[in-house]
């Protein structure tokens, strides 16, 4: 189990590998589609908000108001990556992001950008909303909540020990072209 | 009535949306046993089962993408549907306001999500009647993640070989399974319709997951297929979150319905392992009698 901090050196980032159990501390934002789109026509990242040696969270929280009118996450799992492969190697470049966590995987633009500017994709378990949600300690701001809806919104998280695994590398690896390459093979000798 | 059945459906949507059912509980505790030790598919497994439990035990989503709210009724002639549709909307509306669903409805037109989960198309409600006077409201939670890997297929496909017979949808039921890897949140379980049109025909094979994990399909022919479509995935090494490992899929259920000579399709929907599926038998008052999972 390999702990990291944010914000992350392009070193650290280059020093990971496929297959790294990772636990992440630190301030991270969401953006999920509406985001990557927006960035991609040309769109300004909200003041407050800065990707550079960050993290970008592929996830749609369930946030709710309390009594005392603080946010709550009650949950909070990655959504599906690989919709956002048109956009993110340029959010990648543009925006410094050192960290790309989802689920799912992603494909060959990503991966040269993490390549060429230094950034992994980390995996996190898709669907484990409760567990993930408990790595969130507080919710520090919400950007874009009206224009895009809660789900779609820029959450601005403090993390702990948030677990995932490298799936994607900056030494052009990734464990979804391996795993899709052998279960290709292994499936043409049923057919 | 209208009363008890709304805090009945409030309770449905609850229980839904943060509690598995047994059978695909059992299904995943199997799956952590046989996977290998000190592998990233154990551990992902891990994390789902501390996740199914904390879910429960907190009261709140399984998974934050609480999907299509999809309603199954089958109840007796002269049930009022109206307002059965209006007291589901109410519950719909009030669970979201709960955080027992995200605000999950967005207008394709406008892009705007107003926050309550109804519009057009959601809830879905779908009536069967039948003859005796028992009410039965069975609710799937189907995710976006897991729906956007489904597939529908038209026989003969030259690429993948398959023909008009049960080996061609063999064929593309697994390419199906190839495609979605880990996108669709695996280990998965598929519903699949063979014939039908194409919109019968997604219909139909979401039906397929009413059914128990554990059941087999009557139809021996089909019940082979079912086996055998498992039986291969899980030996495609794609594994949970296709990271690799034992276990790619919980269970497969298998349908049909019958097709115009013209037309072949097979239809794969694909559940992710967060599989949200409860239902209720009603007392004539509209109170919850029995749980059916």
């Amino acid at each position: 189990m390999i702990k990291l901090n944010l914000p992350f050196t392009e070193e650290k980032i280059r020093s990971l590998m496929v297959g790294d159990a990772v636990e992440i501390t630190g301030v991270l934002f969401t953006g999920r589609d509406a985001v990557h789109k927006h960035l991609h026509e040309g769109g300004k990242l909200p003041f407050g908000v800065s990707l550079r040696d960050g993290i970008i969270y592929h996830c749609g929280p369930v946030v709710l108001k309390d009594e005392r009118g603080e946010w709550k996450v009650t949950a909070a799992g990655p959504t599906t990556s690989i919709r956002e492969e048109p956009y993110q190697w340029q959010i990648i470049r543009d925006f410094g992001v050192r960290g790309v966590i989802g689920k799912g995987g992603m494909a060959e633009r990503t991966l040269a950008a993490c390549k060429e500017y230094g950034c992994v994709y980390f995996h996190a378990v898709g669907g484990a909303a409760q567990v993930l949600a408990e790595c969130i300690k507080k919710v520090r701001d919400v950007y874009f909540l009206k224009e895009f809806g809660s789900p779609e919104a820029i959450w601005e998280f403090e993390v702990e020990a948030f677990p995932a695994v490298v799936t994607m590398d900056a030494q052009g690896h990734s464990l979804h072209k391996e795993v899709f390459a052998a279960s290709q093979a292994e499936l043409a000798k049923h057919l | 009535m209208m009363n008890a059945l709304y805090d009945a459906l409030l309770e449905l949507v609850r229980r839904t949306s943060a509690e598995i059912p047994d059978d695909v509980q059992q299904a995943l505790v199997q799956a952590l046993e046989n996977e290998k030790k000190g592998t990233i598919a154990e551990s992902a497994l891990q994390i789902i089962e501390r996740n199914i439990e904390l879910a429960k035990r907190k009261s709140q989503p399984i998974c934050q993408d609480t999907g299509s709210i999809l309603f199954y009724v089958d109840g007796p002639v002269g049930l009022d549907q109206a307002a059965f549709e209006e007291t589901a909307r109410a519950a719909v509306r009030d669970a979201t306001k709960k955080g027992y669903l995200r605000q999950n409805s967005v207008d394709p037109i406008t892009g705007v999500n107003d926050g309550t989960n109804v519009g057009p198309g959601s809830p879905t409600v779908h009536f069967h009647q039948h003859r005796s006077p028992e009410v039965q409201v069975r609710l799937i939670l189907k995710g976006g993640g897991c729906e956007n890997v489904g597939a529908q297929y038209s026989l003969p496909n030259e690429t993948l070989k398959a023909n008009r017979d049960l080996d061609g949808c063999r064929k593309v039921i697994l390419d199906a399974v190839l495609q979605a890897q880990g996108k669709g949140c695996g280990p998965g379980i598929l519903g699949v319709c063979i014939g039908g049109d194409r919109a019968t025909s997604y219909e139909f094979s979401k039906r397929q997951f009413l059914r128990l994990l554990s059941d087999s399909n009557p139809q021996t022919e089909l019940g082979r297929l079912e086996e055998a479509i498992l039986r291969t995935s899980n030996e495609l090494g794609i594994g949970p979150m296709g990271f690799g490992g034992k276990t790619t899929l919980l269970g497969v259920k298998i349908g049909f319905a019958n097709r115009l000579p013209a037309s072949f399709f097979v239809s794969v929907s694909y559940m992710c392992w967060a599989f949200r599926r409860q239902g209720i038998a009603l007392h004539a008052d509209g109170q919850i009698e029995k749980w059916l999972y």
